[in-house]
């Protein structure tokens, strides 16, 4: 174990013993993610660096603190990717803030989320004890899949010390193309398209432009595009609208008024449109809607919970309540039960993800 | 009550269930289940007795067959009350024993949840009852040129609940993904007779990914009563190339060189010379019987993409020295190329009285080492072993021969079997891939993980069953166990008690 390991654990064992709230955190870039972050900061930023990367395996091993940045470049330099495109949010992303958010962007819908792509990592949880869960291969059935429940647990679990992903190859060709046409539409043509064998890796649909990303081999993505029409984006206009909606700064979400609050709805990809006031940007081919809107909350929860979804306050939200849709009795119960059992003296950025948690 | 701090709960010691009373929870049980649905004859258990692991048997003291949830809450309720362990039970095709029953426990059967409750084409989703058949899914979404991905080789029997429970995958899960990847949304009941929604028909759910820890749990969380799973388009053409190779480590280097040339096969499967050879003589798929490994390779997607695959497949194969390239010409061939692969355990068992399954994962890049280590515990254990491997994702099937008439041939199967799986720890890998751990491989959990992980899963499993009355004994090795397989392994490989049952 490191001497960096080894303060980390001697500091957890001392804040578990005296009770002191932990804010663990990479670079910072979502600190506006989830519920008003609290406690000493616990920066994650010392332990860094690649530990394993084998193209060949498609598996990278790297510290937390490793700039994601870095990590993107270094997979690139042999032509892969981290398939699941996550968004930085800022500069200074980390892996382990990264992984810890469990935000995945446009190429979700079709590659699959940043957990589908989590094969192993090593955590310190609330004990001081370090464990190591999953692996670095791709199929692995030992033991439940814990990598997999910390992803997205906004490091309320243990610190991420190392991190295993899944890679995959760069498509060999893309193209976007652009369609105008409304909302239903969209939805509607998105899951049509959806259910055919179409090498489609990304969509966006606001102010009635519907804009659809093809990625794979050379002859897929030119009969593909063929057979949808549309109008051909130019390959740098494309890459900045994709971009753009991966770290919202396209200007549905620069362009939010004040008192607005940025939403953000996970459906099924073919549930109708939602009809709440406010705006809509439309991705994941349907099944993520996001929507800048002064309506109360409760109304939001209740129209996208009727629609089979659940709803976040993602930015510029009352954080002191709740952000994320609240649960049913029995599962929060288990929620709460899975927390104590990692962190048995709620240090952990106590409180970010539900109120308790 | 169990508490938080009660060792059983810990996995520190094996709970005793020998004080549970069968007239008791019979009687109980006809309370809340209709007639036919409880069985206790050891006659009407004898089908129950073991699952695809057939070398362990163990006979239940109940089978409950619920039809409806109600009925699943009213046992399991029944069954926390009296503090009597419940095993979940599907097709019982699982190769690892994870639906063994328990002496003193209640098997819950949900061979009757066979209904699929609903198909929707355009959101590309079917919600199905767990004793859905694997291949019936895919069945029935055909017609909308739809079909669910995961296909381990059981799919014809395997149920959909037991693909939860195991998180299974097949030969397509390089490029589609596991059970985890394919399925949205888990229906469940607690043992405290809760119902659970777990997952959502979005793309995610808010608050921790308790469904990526439902997916392969092995029936030790909750019982599963209603699964979403995801459709995905058919692809229009499917080409398999077959290419023989006169050295198993060149083999091995082929299949890095075409992920490194940034190639998913839909399939990537290898097989070794014996395993060729034994399959030959049963199905005739005309493998190459000079080649010490043959590899297939799959292409799927419309017809331009699989040809321009092929040809960057056939280069690479080419460059990586394949001595015979072979491209399916038609569906016919294609079905030809894979009848052999699929026939490896069918085969084993024609050329051997028994056979013993393995399914270690290790990194690609160490597959030579393995291959040369199994070669030298063929000797070691006086017993012959055949080799197929899904080469895409690192998962070996070594098929180890032998005769459980002959005296301590079983015994000797299952050291070489955990030789082979230790060392797949020893190589980076795991111990199983795709069959899950049950109680084939518990003992070897000790290898893979230290006791404060272990205790970690006992924890984990204490948020959702906190009597640990679920599947108890399987899946997680006690420290206990992990103790005593401790010792066994210092006293040189020579097992004390011979004569005693091990599990």
């Amino acid at each position: 174990m490191s001497d960096l390991t080894e303060q980390w654990r001697e500091r957890v064992c001392a804040a578990a013993a005296a009770g002191t709230a932990l804010q663990v955190r990479g670079g910072g870039t979502k600190d506006f993610y989830g519920r008003t972050p609290v406690g000493e900061v616990f920066d994650t930023r010392g332990h860094a660096g690649v530990v394993s990367y084998e193209p060949t395996e498609l598996v990278v091993t790297v510290r937390a603190g490793t700039p994601l940045a870095e990590l993107e470049a270094l997979v690139a330099g042999s032509g892969q990717m981290l398939a699941f495109e996550p968004p930085h949010f800022g500069a200074g992303a980390t892996v382990g803030g990264c992984v810890a958010a469990g935000l995945s962007g446009p190429r979700r819908a079709t590659a699959g989320a940043l957990r589908d792509f989590v094969l192993g990592v090593r955590v310190l949880d609330g004990r001081g004890e370090v464990l190591s869960f999953g692996g670095q291969v791709m199929k692995n059935v030992a033991g439940y899949d814990v990598s997999r429940a910390i992803a997205g647990s906004l490091g309320t679990l243990g610190v991420i010390l190392d991190v295993s992903l899944k890679v995959l190859p760069r498509p060999v060709a893309e193209t976007t193309l652009r369609f105008a046409i409304g909302e239903k539409e969209a939805i509607d043509r998105l899951n049509d398209w959806g259910g055919q064998p179409l090498p489609v890796s990304a969509s966006v649909w606001a102010d009635g432009v519907l804009q659809l990303r093809l990625s794979g081999a050379e002859a897929a993505v030119r009969a593909a595009e063929r057979k949808l029409g549309g109008e051909v984006l130019a390959d740098e206009a494309a890459d900045a609208l994709w971009q753009g909606v991966r770290e919202q700064t396209d200007g549905f979400f620069a362009d939010a008024a004040p008192g607005e609050v940025l939403w953000r709805l996970s459906l099924p990809s073919s549930a109708a449109p939602v009809k709440l006031p406010g705006k809509q940007l439309i991705e994941w081919g349907g099944a993520l809607r996001w929507l800048r809107s002064d309506a109360p909350a409760a109304a939001i929860r209740e129209r996208v919970a009727a629609l089979g979804g659940h709803a976040t306050a993602f930015r510029g939200a009352d954080r002191a309540g709740e952000v994320f849709q609240p649960l049913p009795a029995p599962v929060m119960a288990i929620q709460r039960r899975l927390k104590q059992a990692f962190d048995p003296a709620g240090i952990f950025n106590p409180g970010r993800l539900y109120d308790g948690i | 009550m169990n508490s938080a701090t009660d060792p059983v709960v810990l996995g520190e010691q094996e709970a005793d269930f020998s004080a549970v009373d069968k007239a008791r929870v019979v009687e109980a049980l006809a309370r809340v289940l209709p007639a036919g649905a409880l069985m206790y004859d050891a006659e009407e258990l004898r089908p129950y007795e073991c699952d695809g692991l057939s070398a362990y048997r163990q006979m239940p003291m109940v089978v409950a067959l619920p039809t409806t949830e109600e009925q699943v809450v009213a046992v399991l309720k029944v069954c926390s009350e009296m503090g009597v362990p419940v095993v979940a039970r599907g097709a019982g095709t699982g190769l690892s024993g994870g639906a063994l029953p328990h002496a003193f426990g209640v098997v819950l059967s949900l061979a009757r949840f066979n209904r699929i409750l609903h198909l929707d084409p355009h959101a590309r989703t079917a919600v199905v009852q767990p004793g859905v058949r694997n291949l019936a899914i895919s069945e029935a979404a055909s017609p909308h040129g739809l079909y669910y991905a995961p296909d381990p080789s059981s799919q014809i029997a395997c149920t959909i609940g037991g693909n939860v429970a195991e998180n299974s995958g097949g030969v397509h899960c390089l490029k589609y993904g596991l059970t985890v990847h394919n399925v949205l949304r888990v229906r469940g009941v607690t043992i405290d007779g809760e119902i659970v929604e777990i997952g959502n028909h979005g793309l995610d759910a808010p608050g921790y990914d308790l469904l990526a820890l439902v997916i392969g749990s092995e029936g030790m969380l909750e019982v599963v009563t209603e699964v979403t799973v995801k459709l995905t388009p058919k692809p229009q053409l499917a080409q398999c190339v077959l290419a023989a190779f006169d050295d198993v480590i060149k083999a091995g280097e082929a299949v890095a060189e075409i992920i490194a040339a940034g190639i998913i096969p839909a399939g990537l499967e290898m097989m070794d010379q014996p395993a060729t050879a034994a399959v030959e003589q049963f199905v005739r798929a005309g493998y190459p019987l000079d080649a010490k490994a043959i590899l297939l390779c799959e292409s799927d997607g419309t017809p331009e993409e699989v040809a321009e695959e092929i040809e960057r497949v056939r280069a690479v194969l080419e460059r990586s020295g394949a001595t015979e390239i072979r491209v399916s010409r038609d569906e016919a061939e294609r079905m030809k190329f894979w009848a052999g692969r699929k026939a490896a355990f069918p085969a084993a068992g024609r050329i051997s009285p028994d056979y013993y399954c393995m399914d270690g994962t290790i990194p690609r890049k160490r597959l030579g080492e393995m291959l040369t280590a199994i070669q030298e515990m063929e000797g070691k254990h006086g017993l012959r072993c055949i080799n197929v491997f899904h080469a895409g994702d690192g998962n070996l099937h070594p098929l180890i021969l032998f005769d459980a008439n002959q005296e301590g041939e079983l015994e000797r199967a299952e050291a070489f079997g955990a030789d082979i799986l230790e060392l797949s720890v020893a190589l980076g890998g795991t111990i199983t891939g795709e069959h899950g751990v049950g109680i084939e491989k518990i003992n070897q959990m000790c290898s893979q993980f230290t006791r404060p992980e272990l205790t970690m899963f006992f924890r984990v499993k204490g948020a959702f069953d906190p009597r640990a009355l679920l599947n108890p004994g399987k899946a997680i090795p006690t420290l206990n166990r992990c103790a005593e397989y401790g010792r066994m392994r210092v006293s040189n490989g020579h097992v004390p008690y011979p004569d005693i049952p091990r599990f």
